[in-house]
């Protein structure tokens, strides 16, 4: 059974491809661009979904995206092998001056934010913290919600992996609060998990957890234990929301970038143009992430 | 038809050399990948860094020891789980139980070791830790010991198994020797049955903790993977870090040829070390227990 599956599949797949090249042959006006985009593996889902309803709405234009990371997509950018690259961060003077050695200017769009939420267990009647406590926290100088008016119960931290952007994200801002030379590290019983569901989960059920992640992450039965956060101690503590991260009072948000090679034109143009539009906006919502306006 | 056979004869036996030498040849080859990926972590990064107590690779990081004593206190708690479960439930299987019940008990038994081990993960994220956090007042319920919880539970069925058939090969006449002289039930049991089955026993517990040190998936899901010390016996009611599971889950990401990357291929070759050293002391211990035996039937 499992041959002849293959098979079919394989001549589906086939036909297709012959079907859409010769389409192409029969009205070449048909594809008038190509369009590389390529880069951070935070956008990735929101860039496919773009480019999806993009071709579907203006099959002139051919789209291809790929991830690969922030640094991965600068570095095409910068060499002049993708047309739009990609990035959670901002790029750096030496990448912008490597660029403009290469004769490239890049200009840089910012295609959506993100908010980073911080979620106790709906227990905890802590609610409020400050961005040097949540420091304190994860690195190990807090470790009683006792000390932050809660409970006497120990903080169990959880994060997750190395290798996502979030925890690097989480690192630089949160924890060494944006300080760059501050080398301050994650304690090392933080709990890192392979997963946004397992901190989810260990949070849903354990009263001592606390955890971060991506506001589109969290479902709406812990939405009630989102930390509000505030920059100091005297400051406005801000619950996270598409209001408060788009006007800034939400401290620990950040832009996510497109950047072309040079002021776009043409069907490049037209496409950054499309994404800053509503309708391309509202793509951002649904995946959970901030849209810009 | 004398030739025909001696042409059979000749075939066969090439077909099987060539697979038992194969798993020789594929083994040699897999442990030169490692060392041919692990080792130039040793060039990289230094031994006194390797062996320091920080595992942070995106800072440069590479301590591998609180790895190591992760994966240690697990496997070992694992096994103080499976040897006494393993044997107790092999010893009343093939010498106590009536023989209808040995037929409804040993296939569920086996059935159980079929389980996949994602599948007692899930069981141990959603079941196991939150009760363990609640009956020991624990801060996390994601420990060392749940992890060693559900990997004895992983290595019961096959411990069971094999050292049932080696208690059950055990020849009738030995038993009735011994309660012939005198003996009770539990002093055949113990001084004759499993001192005669020995070899197969030990086979067993290998085969069993052989499957618990190379165990990934499950020990991931419910351990929490903090890279801490574990060097104190409370260290099991906290959550730590198995060389299996930051394998899994950095291997992914990073980048082909880097320092790290070389790292964790390094943390491969120490297992892969591990596992060959207990196989090699097992399997010493169990020839040493045939010379025993022949001298007792000689």
């Amino acid at each position: 059974m499992k041959v002849p599956q293959c098979v079919l599949a394989l001549l589906l797949v086939v036909l297709t491809a012959c079907g859409g090249s010769s389409n192409l042959q029969s009205s070449p006006v048909k594809v008038s661009a190509y369009i590389q985009n390529k880069g951070s593996d935070t956008l990735v889902n929101l860039a496919l979904a773009w480019a999806e309803r993009y071709q579907a709405e203006v099959p002139a234009v051919s789209l291809s995206v790929t991830g690969g990371g922030s640094g991965t997509g600068i570095a095409a950018l910068v060499n002049g092998t993708v047309d739009i690259a990609n990035a959670s961060r901002a790029m750096t003077d030496d990448e912008i001056k490597q660029a403009e050695a290469n004769g490239i200017t890049p200009v840089k769009f910012v295609v959506s934010r993100d908010a980073i939420a911080v979620v106790v267990n709906p227990e905890n009647p802590v609610r409020k913290l400050t961005l040097q406590q949540i420091s304190d926290i994860y690195s190990g100088r807090i470790n009683n919600w006792s000390e932050l008016g809660g409970e006497d119960r120990p903080i169990v931290r959880l994060s997750r992996e190395t290798n996502s952007g979030t925890h690097v994200y989480f690192l630089q801002t949160v924890i060494r609060l944006g300080d760059s030379s501050n080398k301050t590290l994650f304690s090392t019983d933080t709990l890192l998990l392979p997963s946004s569901e397992g901190i989810i989960n260990e949070v849903r059920q354990n009263p001592n957890a606390i955890g971060y992640d991506g506001l589109g992450y969290i479902p709406p039965d812990l939405m009630d234990s989102v930390i509000a956060v505030s920059r100091d101690a005297g400051g406005p503590y801000v619950i996270p929301s598409i209001a408060t991260v788009n006007d800034n009072t939400y401290p620990v948000a950040r832009d996510l970038y497109m950047y072309t090679a040079g002021q776009p034109a043409g069907a490049i143009k037209d496409y950054i143009n499309w994404i800053l539009s509503p309708e391309a906006q509202a793509i951002v919502a649904d995946l959970g992430f901030v849209p810009i306006k | 038809m004398h030739r025909s056979l001696n042409w059979r004869e000749t075939i066969l036996t090439a077909v099987i050399k060539t697979c038992g030498y194969s798993a020789i040849v594929f083994v040699i080859l897999i442990f030169f990948f490692l060392l041919r990926e692990g080792l130039p972590a040793l060039a990289e990064v230094k031994l006194s860094d390797l062996l320091t107590t920080r595992w942070y690779p995106i800072e440069n990081h590479f301590g591998i020891l609180p790895l190591l004593t992760g994966s240690l206190i697990v496997t070992l708690g694992a096994m103080l789980i499976a040897i006494p479960f393993g044997i107790g439930t092999a010893v009343f299987l093939s010498e106590i139980a009536p023989r209808w019940m040995r037929e409804i008990l040993k296939p569920l038994v086996e059935l159980l070791g079929g389980l996949p081990s994602v599948v007692l993960g899930f069981l141990g994220i959603l079941l196991l830790s939150p009760f363990l956090r609640v009956f020991l007042d624990l801060p996390t319920g994601l420990t060392a010991l749940a992890g060693a919880l559900l990997l004895g539970a992983i290595a019961v069925p096959t411990t069971v198994s094999i050292a049932e058939d080696a208690l059950d090969a055990v020849p009738k006449s030995y038993r009735e020797g011994a309660l012939a002289l005198g003996a009770t039930k539990w002093q055949t049991i113990w001084r004759v049955t499993l001192p005669a089955a020995r070899s197969g026993v030990l086979t067993a517990l290998m085969l069993g903790i052989g499957r618990t040190i190379g165990e990934t998936m499950a020990v991931m899901m419910v351990t929490g993977n903090a890279p801490v010390m574990a060097v104190k016996i409370t260290s099991i009611f906290s959550p730590v870090r198995t060389m299996t599971a930051t394998i899994a889950a950095e291997m992914g990401e990073v980048a082909n040829g880097s320092t790290h990357y070389h790292v964790l291929f390094f943390i491969g070759l120490v297992l892969f070390v591990i596992s060959l050293a207990v196989n090699i002391a097992a399997s010493s211990v169990v020839f040493k227990s045939k010379k025993r035996a022949e001298r007792v039937l000689s």
